[in-house]
């Protein structure tokens, strides 16, 4: 139990998304010109992950990894088709992505309002692929752990994206050297917050 | 030829249009991983390029992303397969990154923005100069960063001992993810006020 605690707090602070892996930073630039845009966005970001990695998890365990097919019977206990992972994770990503806009729209149209907009966007962010790539490779036993894993993951990129918004939103009242203005300070104030939640590698 | 070359300079698909950093900055710790990176990129941009372009009139609109997608993830895994049968010590720095050139930004915006409505040998120069252009930036964050952080340069030690002896330190904070960052900060400042 406290393992898969553990693994949530790791992935929200030291192993952040944005901050150490520098994962998702396209759309992360982008769509962080006011709070609420963002917070949607990490939401929908968090929900994709929180989906998307324990069924790739699955997928790896029973398809992929060397000796997973066993359970089909002795003749494929030697297959290993861990070289076409890459292949199969976008298509889950992408599959579970159109798959989660049909159910929304239909059963939960408030948040499909909410979120709508940026799940097309999600299935090429790589936050989400990058997040079923480190879970292949850092083996957890079970399901759960993935699925903690995901989730803290999520919740660390919505962390990053709301705090460099609400940053975002005073600097337009500040004065910035003319050349420095848009893209080149947003990547100093990344960096800086960072550096900041290097601090966190302590715990 | 001269429309080519925007991408290593004025429209650089990093410093101008902030597109694929994603998967890149967390590999420029030293130049050896960072000069890898950048040739895979620009040869998978290259080549889905160039397949993307073939099949432009066939792919109908709705599942072009899913299209794009998979010949972009065929090309990544020829080239992930390579490395790791002939770089494996750099394939193993690079870890998961070489996967996610998969969701690299340049790559999707040159497919949307270039391949489908250009023929294919425009769309492969497009694609060949996009890659080079994003692999510059990598590079020369790579050597300042290798350079400054470890004082090596391609693994080889470039700052003399006696410097070191003379009370010199490396500066161990460029080794650190955030200033990579930085130091791409930095360079849009350089860029912008050149050119302004």
């Amino acid at each position: 139990m406290s393992d898969i605690f553990n693994i949530f707090v790791r992935s929200v602070f030291i192993d952040n998304m944005v901050f150490a892996y520098f994962l998702g930073m396209c759309s992360y630039l982008a769509v962080s010109k006011d709070v609420k845009t963002a917070f949607g966005l990490g939401l929908a970001v968090s929900f994709v992950l929180a989906v998307t990695v324990p069924v790739n998890y699955l997928m790896d365990k029973y398809l992929l990894q060397a000796g997973a097919l066993s359970w089909l019977g002795e003749r494929f206990a030697a297959v290993d088709l861990s070289f076409l992972s890459l292949i199969l994770f976008i298509a889950v990503i992408a599959g579970i992505v159109q798959l989660l806009e049909m159910v929304m729209e239909r059963y939960l149209p408030a948040l499909y309002m909410a979120l709508g907009i940026f799940l097309p966007l999600i299935a090429v962010n790589c936050a989400i692929l990058g997040g079923s790539l480190f879970m292949q490779e850092k083996n957890f036993p079970t399901v759960i752990h993935s699925f903690s894993y995901a989730l803290g993951s999520g919740l660390g990129w919505l962390l990053a994206i709301v705090a460099f918004a609400a940053i975002r939103e005073r600097l337009k009242f500040s004065n910035i050297p003319v050349p420095l203005r848009g893209n080149g300070i947003a990547y100093i104030i990344t960096g800086l917050l960072g550096i900041g939640f290097m601090a966190f590698l302590g715990i | 030829m001269k429309k080519y070359l925007g991408p290593l300079s004025k429209d650089n698909p990093i410093l101008v249009q902030t597109l694929g950093v994603c998967s890149a900055l967390a590999v420029t710790a030293q130049m050896k991983p960072a000069v890898v990176m950048a040739l895979s990129v620009t040869v998978v941009c290259a080549f889905s390029n160039l397949i993307i372009s073939l099949l432009r009139n066939t792919i109908p609109p709705r599942i072009r992303i899913i299209v794009q997608l998979l010949v972009v993830s065929f090309f990544v895994i020829l080239v992930d397969q390579l490395l790791q049968a002939m770089l494996y010590d750099v394939s193993k720095i690079l870890s998961v990154f070489v996967g996610l050139i998969i969701t690299n930004c340049i790559i999707m915006g040159r497919l949307e923005a270039f391949a489908l409505s250009h023929k294919p040998i425009p769309s492969l120069m497009d694609g060949m100069m996009n890659g080079l252009g994003y692999g510059l930036v990598l590079v020369v964050v790579a050597f300042f960063r290798e350079l400054l952080g470890s004082g090596t340069l391609w693994n080889h030690p470039v700052v003399p001992a006696s410097w070191y002896a003379a009370g010199y330190m490396n500066n161990g904070l460029m080794i650190l993810p955030p200033m990579a960052l930085i130091l791409v900060g930095v360079l849009i400042w350089a860029k912008n006020s050149l050119t302004s």
